[in-house]
């Protein structure tokens, strides 16, 4: 069963239509990379897979459970998904292992104890050992969006989202947090991911799906989308990005 | 240090010699300044007042030792109803302010009648004198008979927790509000429900942002506390009028006052330290 299908997703600002019918399938453990312009859609793509945008039309499946059906619970549903974004959006006002396991205590219910050691192991395995106690604001970019990234797979998500995570970094930073994903696409997560960086695009997707004005124009493995884009727009979207 | 740089011992430079030379000459000045004009203001008002026809009469009537010191036991016990009254009415003003700000912050049509039952109500009792709010509370609730007799304070009490609450609540809503939505959004994505995202992230982030806000209310009721003499109880300010009525002198209204200055000084020292600390973190170093 796939872990996640969209059909047809319809999603419209006032009278500006954002997504324009978006069809997308990944299978587990696959990891797909979404790219495109600024307003091209991705980040508003994302938003309504989380549910924090209603479509408009379509359907949002989650491992065979619709979950853009008004019947479904959205909290339930949101806890089946990790969402890392641009701006970390850790809780500043509490330390780095209390943002880790906030979603482990509350909504999975866990244990104190249990959620503290999962947490605690894997800000060790990512080299945030010594930050578990640290206020959030008190950490680099990098490292916050590490943090960020450990709240998101603290409870083994069925699917990640990771909303251009590094555009908010200086770029001495960024390489710490793609390495980061790199590993998780080791461990077998499932992931969409919308980027501007086109190398770490090319090596850590199964596929690349461009978009353009609300709809996905191409689809096909790296080397196919880098070496020999099909369309137009996609070749005009990756001359520009690459020759800034 | 081991990041490769050699280390060279700082010795400061001419030109940073001739800086700190003349910032300690300018502030050295500063306080020369501050000092003169303080002692010059300080002066002018003492010989106004002394000079002014009718300081004599002021001085027997309002600053006689002798009357202060004899009415000092009795507003001093006053004031321990006041000190009471404030510690009830602060737990109750919390308790009631936390309650109207989520209310009023509720979404979707379903809550409707309780943000606009919030909504009137702070939109009610931030208008009214509290004065007013008194006499209602005080003379008309109990005038109703449903009620068994409690003292006088309880009632002063009440309505001051009824007035403050709506002024509690909409510094409390403010400081929500200023939670930047994404922490919300944040929340939500982890699975968070609306109301434990309320009471996990976004009230203790915004409660945050308005203490001293909040402190600055609290100054302001343990002052208004005094207010519930007008229902008969004798706290602080209507043991002092007793005992004007038994000295035809008014310095036990000064004892009063100064009583509930003392109270209140701790709080409004602490209110500045919060605020100045809190004013540099976030500047971090900053001079302007």
């Amino acid at each position: 069963m796939s872990v996640l299908t969209l059909s047809n997703v319809w999603k419209r600002f006032g009278d500006v239509e954002v997504l324009k019918g978006v069809d997308l399938t990944l299978e587990e453990h696959d990891v797909v990379v979404l790219i495109g312009a600024s307003g091209s859609g991705k980040s508003t793509l994302l938003r309504t897979i989380n549910l924090i945008e209603q479509v408009d039309d379509g359907q949002v499946i989650l491992s065979g459970d619709d979950i853009t059906d008004p019947r479904v619970n959205v909290d339930k549903a949101r806890a089946r998904i990790g969402v890392v974004f641009q701006q970390f959006n850790l809780f500043p006002h509490m330390k780095v292992i209390d943002n880790v396991t906030l979603a482990a205590r509350r909504v999975h219910k866990w244990p104190a104890d249990k959620a503290r050691d999962k947490g605690v192991a894997l800000l060790e395995k990512f080299g945030l050992g010594d930050k578990v106690d640290e206020y959030s604001d008190r950490l680099s970019g990098g490292q916050q969006q590490r943090v960020a990234i450990v709240r998101a797979i603290m409870t083994d998500p069925e699917l990640l989202l990771l909303d251009e995570i590094t555009s908010a970094l200086d770029p001495m930073l960024v390489g710490e947090v793609l390495d980061l994903v790199r590993d998780l696409k080791e461990g077998g997560s499932t992931m969409l991911i919308a980027t501007h960086e086109m190398s770490f695009a090319s090596t850590v997707a199964d596929r690349i799906v461009f978009m353009h004005g609300g709809r996905i124009l191409e689809t096909g493995t790296p080397e196919k989308i880098f070496s020999a884009p099909e369309r137009p727009e996609t070749q005009e979207f990756l001359a520009r990005i690459m020759h800034r | 240090m081991t990041d490769g740089v050699p280390r060279v011992s700082w010795a400061p430079s001419d030109l940073e010699i001739a800086r700190q030379h003349h910032r300690r000459k300018a502030s050295g000045r500063s306080v020369l300044i501050a000092l003169v004009s303080t002692l010059v203001f300080t002066a002018v008002v003492v010989v106004v007042l002394i000079n002014s026809p009718g300081w004599e009469s002021v001085k027997t009537t309002f600053f006689d030792f002798e009357v202060a010191k004899d009415s000092f036991p009795a507003v001093l016990e006053g004031l321990w109803l006041n000190i009471r009254v404030l510690f009830f009415a602060t737990i109750g003003v919390a308790i009631v302010g936390t309650l109207l700000a989520v209310m009023r912050s509720l979404r979707g049509p379903v809550f409707f009648p309780l943000r606009a039952l919030a909504t009137i109500y702070t939109d009610l009792f931030r208008g009214v004198p509290v004065l007013i709010v008194l006499f209602l509370v005080g003379f008309g609730v109990p005038a109703l008979d449903i009620v068994p007799r409690v003292p006088a304070a309880v009632w002063g009490t009440v309505a001051i927790t009824l007035c403050y609450s709506a002024y509690i609540a909409e510094v409390l809503r403010a400081g929500m509000e200023a939670v930047h939505p994404s922490q919300r959004i944040a929340a939500r994505s982890l699975g968070l429900s609306h109301a434990e995202t309320l009471r996990v992230v976004v009230i203790p982030q915004g409660l945050r942002k308005v203490i001293p806000a909040l402190m600055n209310d609290f100054v302001s009721m343990q002052k208004d506390v005094g207010l519930i003499s007008v229902l008969g109880a004798v706290d602080a300010v209507r043991a002092a009028q007793i005992e004007v009525a038994v000295s035809y002198n008014f310095t036990p209204y000064v004892v009063a006052a100064l009583l509930f200055v003392a109270m209140s000084f701790p709080v409004i020292r602490l209110t500045d330290h919060v605020s100045a600390r809190m004013a540099r973190r976030e500047q971090s170093g900053g001079t302007v």
